[in-house]
């Protein structure tokens, strides 16, 4: 068992036909399971066509009644991505993840609000996805740094996602799955949620929550953790050096108010119980520490 | 992306919210011919720049006569204005604001954000005008009235009535509050704002309720469908790198350390920046050549790094995803060449064909140092920087 998808889920890809959409979707599809996995394409456009041997649809319904995939992974640009996501989730698509990075928030705005009641799930955007190692890869990031293994990771962030994937596994410490909620201030699954699925999954022991500057999210989840949570969880925050007021990249990433600083989430991890590093190098080896007790 | 205030202004005028008559004047001449079209008695003469505290700094004056109006804008103009948001040097003033006065009641503080938890618009209100909310959130947060605004519905009259009675203004002018709150929604809808303030708001003697200042963020990520709003872009009140930085779709932020970084994706960009300070280095800027950049942007970003003089050191620090260690190597390579690099440059490559990007620099047989893992390579760049 793994979280949110498996070697079984079935995929349609919104934007498949783009640039960007076409390069991951070769990508995913040449990982593990992904041949079986990624079945249909979206694109209005180019409905009847084949790319890789994927059939296209006009639209997600389309693509849902003919495949039976239950899962969108979306590479639309950012100016259409906020109806991608509307009409996935019109569409009563299980999951949708969406990688687009850009997205106006006003926009993410309005489509949060039409998701409230609805039973579709959110991963991002301007995220890189979601890998179960050695069975599925939604998203773009690197497939093989990751090994399986038991280690749950979830992250706001790209890159350091992969900078503790690769540390976890240069130590023989495999993943069972890794999830980036994206760093976009207005978005789907928060840590908390995906920290909640990980104390569930029984192929999970430990989790390395990786944060940044911004919000709130990080101290929601630290307090939940503090009175639910069943497994150690090892916390990294970026931006301790990020001056106040600006945008550090990520949409999300600034303190405003004076909120959203790193060493205040920090402070509350660790009250929380969660075991903190300051130093990015050493989640990997924070880690390994831990599970020898 | 932020703007000035009399630029607000025309917006919130736009969406029917009522401010002081001003005209903006960018010299002493035009700052006295406007005082004398405005009419009146009182002016009040205000410095435009994005900084916030602008009064506090002697960036607004108040003028009895037009010779008043005169020696206050020879005073503001060309000054450096040094506030709590401009750091030490201050921003220089290019243009004013020529407003008529207003006899002031009562302040009151109207705020827009975006609420990331609760995932909507929210209105903050209190009776604490003039002052900055976080010191009323601080220390009377019983003063700051909060309402989630619903997408579809937008700030209804009910609830603009309540928080305007909640803050205190008068019966009498509550139709005019109630047109005010509701602009000044629309406006941060219509313009895609992340931020915007009315600090103060204010009810005159003659019964008024007006924008006394205004204060907007716009969604750099919606600018696209808001041309009007790029045409408010003054380049003056920004960093020149990070104006260089954006023609090339380098995200960069300039600190004041002296060890530059150039980094792939957001996260790992910051991590970067506190690993150097962890070591003992102070980081000099924030670099983030995105997910895939070529040649030129590596050059590019070089350049950038370069133009700060207080540098003494560099860290490339990239785990290729969808980058290619192989391809963000040759750009490493190629912009070392192209700008004759006189500062240590230490390297690390992880991820997507590292191997290959090694050997790319090995062979390049510049003096390039290795950083084998984030830790090797923050404790070599701080050495190098040191002198060491």
């Amino acid at each position: 068992m793994s979280i949110l998808i498996n070697k079984n889920t079935r995929v349609m890809t919104q934007g498949m036909t783009g640039k960007v959409g076409q390069f991951h979707t070769v990508n995913c599809k040449a990982y593990a399971n992904g041949a079986n996995c990624f079945v249909a394409g979206v694109n209005p456009k180019k409905a009847g066509e084949l790319f890789e041997d994927i059939p296209v649809f006009a639209s997600v319904r389309d693509a849902k009644q003919a495949t039976g995939a239950t899962v969108s992974v979306i590479y639309v640009p950012p100016s259409g991505a906020a109806a991608a996501i509307d009409e996935a989730v019109e569409a009563d698509i299980d999951l949708v993840i969406c990688i687009t990075e850009g997205i106006p928030v006003h926009d993410m705005l309005r489509t949060r609000y039409k998701m409230q009641g609805k039973r579709t799930l959110l991963i991002g955007p301007n995220c890189p996805g979601l890998i179960i190692p050695d069975e599925i890869k939604i998203g773009i990031m690197p497939g093989h740094i990751h090994r399986k293994g038991r280690i749950g990771v979830v992250s706001r962030s790209g890159t350091l996602t992969y900078e503790a994937v690769g540390q976890l596994t240069a130590l023989g410490l495999g993943q069972s799955s890794c999830v980036g909620i994206g760093g976009d201030p207005i978005n789907g699954l928060k840590h908390l949620d995906v920290m909640k699925l990980f104390n569930d999954d029984p192929e999970t022991d430990a989790v390395v929550m990786v944060g940044e500057i911004g919000g709130s999210d990080e101290e929601e989840c630290a307090r939940w953790i503090k009175d639910n949570m069943k497994k150690p969880v090892v916390g990294f925050i970026a931006g301790i050096t990020a001056p106040p007021g600006k945008r550090m990249g990520h949409a999300g990433a600034i303190i405003s108010g004076g909120q959203g600083g790193a060493e205040d989430k920090l402070a509350v991890m660790e009250e929380c119980g969660i075991h903190i590093t300051r130093n990015p190098a050493e989640m990997g080896r924070l880690m390994q520490k831990v599970l020898k007790g | 992306m932020k703007i000035h205030e009399y630029q607000g202004k025309e917006i919130l005028r736009q969406f029917g919210v009522r401010t002081p008559r001003g005209v903006a004047c960018f010299s002493v001449d035009e700052a006295v011919a406007a005082a004398q079209q405005l009419g009146g008695a009182v002016w009040v003469v205000k410095a435009q720049i994005h900084a916030g505290g602008r009064g506090k700094g002697g960036g607004v004056k108040v003028a009895r006569s037009l010779e008043e109006v005169r020696s206050a804008a020879q005073h503001i103009l060309g000054m450096h204005l040094v506030t709590h948001q401009t750091g030490k040097e201050g921003q220089v003033v290019r243009r004013l604001l020529i407003e008529e006065g207003a006899q002031i009641v009562k302040e009151y503080y109207l705020g827009m954000v975006i609420d990331r938890s609760k995932q909507r618009v929210a209105l903050l209100a209190s009776s604490e005008g003039g002052m900055e909310i976080e010191e009323v959130a601080a220390h009377t947060p019983e003063k700051i009235h909060k309402v989630w605004i619903d997408p579809v519905a937008g700030l209804r009259d009910a609830e603009a009535d309540t928080v305007a009675r909640d803050i205190g203004i008068p019966a009498a002018a509550l139709a005019q509050a109630r047109t005010a709150l509701q602009g000044l929604y629309r406006a941060f809808v219509g313009k895609d704002a992340m931020l915007a303030e009315i600090n103060p708001l204010v009810l005159t003697a003659d019964g008024r309720v007006l924008a006394l200042d205004a204060k907007f963020n716009f969604d750099s990520n919606a600018l696209y469908r808001h041309p009007e709003i790029v045409a408010y872009r003054d380049l003056d009140e920004e960093d020149p790198a990070e104006i260089e930085a954006s023609k090339f779709d380098l995200s960069y932020i300039s600190l004041d350390g002296d060890i530059g970084c150039l980094v792939n994706g957001a996260g790992l960009a910051m991590a970067t920046m506190d690993i150097i300070k962890l070591y003992g280095g102070n980081p000099a800027n924030f670099l983030d050549v995105g997910g895939g950049a070529s040649k030129e942007k590596v050059t590019e970003a070089f350049k950038l790094m370069l133009h700060n003089p207080n540098l003494r050191a560099i860290l490339v620090n990239i785990f290729g995803g969808i980058m290619k260690c192989d391809v963000i190597a040759e750009g490493v390579v190629a912009a070392v060449r192209e700008v004759h690099l006189s500062v240590p440059l230490v390297v690390r490559l992880e991820g997507t064909n590292v191997e290959l990007g090694k050997k790319i620099l090995a062979e390049s047989g510049l003096p390039i140092i290795s950083g084998n893992d984030m830790a090797d390579a923050a404790e070599k760049v701080v050495a190098a920087a040191r002198g060491a």
